[in-house]
């Protein structure tokens, strides 16, 4: 009963929350959203214990649609989807309480759509239909849109239009490539159907096509991810966002890019992945990314922008970790996304909440401000070692894996990747000698009332991860093994025969 | 059932939905001659065209639900579900349109009862296209249809842009049916006849598919074609036209007229030209210089009508691409994104109609900054219909546009499927300031949006139209099927057989 319909509940409920909101007053809203997002988080978390890490997928659901043209609601979950469900279901009920006193026109309309958002971010990692994937993909669009075009800052206009038209460039390209593939399955086998399991299984042998339709997936990923050059729409739509939205941007958002690239972009067209050429412009451009990221960081006045920057770079190392293809380094791929959520989430939710103090996000507004706000002091120190990758913390462990497993496929790539983690200790360490350390020079400064309850409750589960998975990754390493194993042995093969 | 329409009963039971309307807009123009003093005398005439709309479309239900078909000779018109899925399109926009015409009409004091007479004489004009089985018929309903709209486009006497807009269409509408009428003779002189299935059987039998003659006209044929479907580069009067027009006829040119423009193309090409592969081509550069100039010359306007008016020259382009597939999924894919363009389209007119002051055509889209703090439930329905437009999942645009690419790709042109998607993209250029006026932008000044005002029946239809562009983008499975079977109704005399069921 909990495995067939948990799924379907994950996604219907959000949407009748987020109804529900309009019948209650303005000034309950957020109440109301917060009890919706903690019933969100409490079905899925016996996820957690009832997933059989060598299950494949699971919890599976599936409901014929529009049968005229094999789309069905297909839903499931495996050690991929899993861990993207659960951060998904974790940062919703903490961006909606981080967001009590931040959000202060429009309430209701804010917490629907951060809960029809929730929806659309669900389904992207649950889809297993790609007709239904399509859908959630674009769907989420719009309230990530409205959240940054209402409740953003100043140029919010401009950054949600960008960030609207950049996601809507590469996903109707993938439109096209979906459509493409269907239509060439189909007249291969005679069976009409967008259904996952089904393409992956006929996707081979498609020759000069498959660059094609390679290249229209590649597009719509690299650009949520962002890859290098694709990325100019991320600092814009990070720093006008709300808190909530950043947070949400970051932390599962340009997830779902990694995420077409390890469920769809991979399995579908490994021949076209893992040929040199292609594999040679990739890996590049995560370095690019990387380094790139980290050293536009590092000169960043505005705080908010340099957690931006550093997206940049973390989602580099992903990529990084996804192509060199081995057992570790796509382990550490998975990691390091579900790190990236927590810290750079983390580290939106404090510069929003310094920004709530003092009204600026500029470094040079603060300094000092450990002897003023001793505990948010500590914890933007923790993330942000976090966030470096300080033995013992989450972000060690995921890049660790990462450069292991890199350096057995591209030695001098990983090479040059571990020079980011240096720019990261670089940009992150002067920064937070700049805001909380140095001399408390600013009158402003000085009175700054220190974290609150509400606040303390939104930080404390991101730090407990944080350690939890710095120190003991155990439970969550053995439940995507498998899962990574059998993504290598999907792309490999398919590769090698390329190859021949 | 069967009807042998080389009887005259035959043919009467074919054509029961038109008759049907033409007895009923006769009723209509004596009981107009009599009353047309009072706003009650307009209401009176408006229900009794809805009535009509009502009666004809049972009659095509009627039709349908008892699987018309045709024996005997090749006939003049046509009885298949093609023909009736189309009739249902004109008569529901031609219905919507009475029922956003209601308040318009009154607060623009436009007290002609003809315009309802017109209306329904434009439908029937219409319904002859869809169901022309013979050049000459499909002529003359074009004429009907064209007639009427020319003076429904300047229904306003007092105002100059109607008055321009009027003159402008007919001239230029009458230069386009000299072009169609001359393709037409051109057809006759090549193949010996104007029957649709008759020219697909000569074509082949006598290999004419290179004959210049028959291309010539067929070449002509497509200008006409082109001209009433806002095709670009005939698309020169639409802007100007659909900009001047009371808007609620707008909205009936954007829907209706453009409905029967291309599924009459979609008839003729198919059955008379199915074995001619020269149009494919030409119809193909068509749909992609008609999206590249609609929706760049869109991007450029700040008027909501004109920007409308441009958006719908770059939706002909998208159909274009349907019917450049030649195949039935192109046939059904018009005839469901013909649906889905209409239904939204017809909301977003009736939305700007509401808006009156006496020059809604001066509309700005930043004038409607703030709308959603003041009217939540219309900035919500003007959202809907942009998203719809812009092809966004949930709604039935996407469900329409989907299908045009799937048509495209299934028919090899995978370019051409990446060529709309990414014009499309320009369009929402311009369908999110929309929103993004409404949403995102403070109200100016108090009572704004004092002036929006819906009649009661408005506000019932439009929000029947946003239900359904939701419905159907939701669950699109009845009118998917629908559309499918009607678009394998229409083929190439060749490849006639019977088929099984509808």
């Amino acid at each position: 009963m909990y495995d067939h319909l948990v799924l379907t509940v994950l996604l219907a409920w959000p949407l009748v929350a987020a109804a529900a909101l309009w019948l209650v007053a303005q000034e309950r809203a957020k109440y109301v959203a917060l009890l919706a997002a903690l019933v969100e988080f409490a079905v899925s978390l016996p996820l957690w214990w009832r997933f059989i890490p060598t299950g494949g997928m699971q919890f599976e659901a599936s409901v014929p649609w529009i049968a005229g043209w094999g789309i069905s609601y297909h839903v499931g979950l495996d050690g991929i989807s899993l861990f993207m469900v659960l951060l998904t279901t974790l940062l919703v009920p903490l961006s909606v309480l981080g967001s009590f006193t931040y959000i202060t026109k429009r309430e209701r309309a804010f917490y629907a759509n951060l809960l029809v958002l929730t929806t659309g971010m669900i389904g992207v990692f649950v889809a297993l239909d790609l007709f239904l994937f399509y859908v959630m993909w674009e769907v989420m669009l719009i309230p990530m849109y409205f959240i940054i075009g209402i409740w953003g800052g100043e140029r919010r206009l401009y950054a949600a239009i960008k960030f609207f038209i950049y996601t809507m460039f590469g996903s109707l390209l993938m439109l096209v490539a979906i459509l493409g593939l269907y239509y060439i399955v189909a007249s291969r086998t005679g069976t009409y159907s967008f259904d996952y399991a089904f393409l992956l299984s006929h996707a081979g042998g498609l020759g000069s096509l498959a660059w094609w339709f390679f290249g229209a997936f590649f597009l719509a990923f690299a650009i949520k991810v962002p890859m290098f050059p694709f990325h100019t729409w991320l600092p814009d739509a990070h720093v006008e966002a709300p808190t909530a939205g950043s947070v949400i941007l970051a932390g599962i958002l340009l997830k779902m890019g990694t995420y077409g690239f390890l469920r769809f972009a991979l399995p579908f067209f490994p021949a076209v992945a893992l040929h040199p050429t292609v594999q040679a412009v990739i890996v590049t451009l995560s370095l690019v990314g990387i380094i790139y990221g980290g050293l536009v960081a590092m000169v960043q006045p505005d705080l908010k922008k340099l957690v931006a920057y550093s997206s940049v770079s973390h989602l580099g190392f992903v990529m990084l970790g996804i192509w060199a293809l081995t057992l570790q380094s796509v382990q550490g791929a998975l990691l390091v996304m579900i790190n990236h959520g927590l810290s750079t989430g983390a580290l939106f939710f404090l510069v929003g909440m310094l920004y709530e103090r003092r009204h600026s996000r500029m470094l040079e507004a603060f300094g000092g401000l450990a002897r003023v706000v001793p505990l948010l002091a500590t914890a933007l120190t923790i993330v942000s070692l976090s966030s470096i990758g300080l033995p013992g913390t989450n972000g060690f462990v995921g890049e660790f894996l990462i450069l292991i497993g890199a350096f057995r496929t591209y030695p001098w790539a990983a090479g040059i990747a571990t020079t980011g983690v240096i720019v990261a200790a670089m940009y992150l360490l002067w920064a937070l000698q700049r805001v909380i350390y140095n001399k408390l020079d600013k009158a402003e400064n000085e009175h700054l009332p220190d974290l609150s309850w509400r606040e303390v409750a939104v930080l404390v589960p991101i730090l407990a991860g944080i350690f939890w998975i710095g120190l003991y990754p155990k439970p969550i390493l053995q439940r995507m093994e498998p899962a990574a194993q059998h993504f290598i042995d999907t792309v490999r093969p398919g590769a090698q025969a390329a190859l021949r | 059932m069967n009807l042998d329409l080389s009887t005259s009963r035959g043919l009467m039971v074919g054509l029961l939905p038109e008759l049907v309307l033409t007895v009923w807009g006769i009723v209509l123009l004596a009981v107009v001659a009599w009353r047309h003093k009072t706003p009650r005398d307009l209401t009176l005439a408006g229900w009794i065209t809805l009535l009509g709309f009502a009666a004809s479309a049972v009659a095509v239900w009627w039709l349908w639900w008892n699987r018309a078909g045709a024996t005997g000779p090749t006939p003049m018109v046509a009885v298949d579900d093609f023909r009736y899925v189309a009739d249902w399109l004109f008569l529901g926009a031609g219905a919507f349109t009475v029922l956003f015409s209601f308040a318009y009409l009154e607060r623009e004091s436009l007290l002609a009862p003809e315009y309802y007479v017109l209306l329904v004489f434009a439908t029937i004009g219409m319904m002859l296209m869809a169901g022309g089985e013979d050049l000459i018929v499909i002529f003359l309903g074009l004429e009907l249809m064209s007639v009427s709209v020319y003076v429904l486009a300047g229904v306003d006497r007092r105002s100059a842009r109607a008055a321009e807009a009027a003159l402008k269409y007919f001239l230029l509408g009458a230069f386009a049916s000299a072009f169609l009428l001359y393709g037409i003779a051109l057809a006759y002189g090549a193949t010996g006849t104007t029957n649709l299935t008759q020219i697909g059987t000569q074509v082949v039998s006598l290999g004419l598919a290179k004959s210049p003659l028959l291309l010539i006209g067929l070449g002509l044929l497509l200008v006409g074609f082109g001209f009433k479907t806002a095709a670009v580069p005939f698309h020169m009067w639409a802007p100007d036209v659909y900009d001047g027009a009371p808007t609620p006829v707008t909205g009936f040119m954007a829907t209706a007229v453009k409905a029967a423009a291309f599924v009459a193309l979609a008839r003729v090409l198919a059955e008379a030209f199915g074995a001619t592969a020269t149009w494919h081509n030409i119809v193909t550069g068509l749909a992609v210089i008609t999206m590249i100039v609609g929706n760049l010359v869109a991007l450029a306007q700040r008027s909501l009508k004109r920007m409308l008016a441009y958006s719908s020259v770059a939706h002909a382009g998208y159909l274009l691409v349907a019917v450049s597939a030649g195949s039935p999924e192109g046939n059904a894919a018009v005839l469901f994104y013909l649906a889905a363009y209409g239904l939204t389209s017809l909301a977003a007119f009736a939305l700007v109609a509401a808006r009156g002051r006496g020059g809604e055509s001066d509309l700005q889209i930043d004038d409607l900054a703030g709308l959603s703090t003041d009217k939540p439930w219309l900035a919500f329905a003007l959202a809907v219909c942009m998203l719809s437009l812009l092809g966004f999942p949930g709604t039935a645009g996407f469900i329409g546009k989907w299908y045009i690419l799937l048509a495209a790709v299934t028919a090899g042109k995978g370019w051409l499927a990446t060529v709309l998607v990414l014009t499309s993209l320009i369009s929402a250029g311009y369908y999110l300031p929309v929103v993004m006026a409404m949403y995102m932008r403070p109200v100016p000044f108090a009572n704004a949006h004092a002036g929006l005002k819906f009649g009661r029946l408005g506000l019932l239809a439009l929000a029947v139209c946003i239900a359904a562009v939701l419905y159907f983008g939701i669950q699109p499975h009845r009118l998917l099927d629908l559309t499918q079977t009607s678009g394998a109704a229409i083929h190439p005399a060749a490849l006639t057989t019977p088929v099984a069921g509808n």
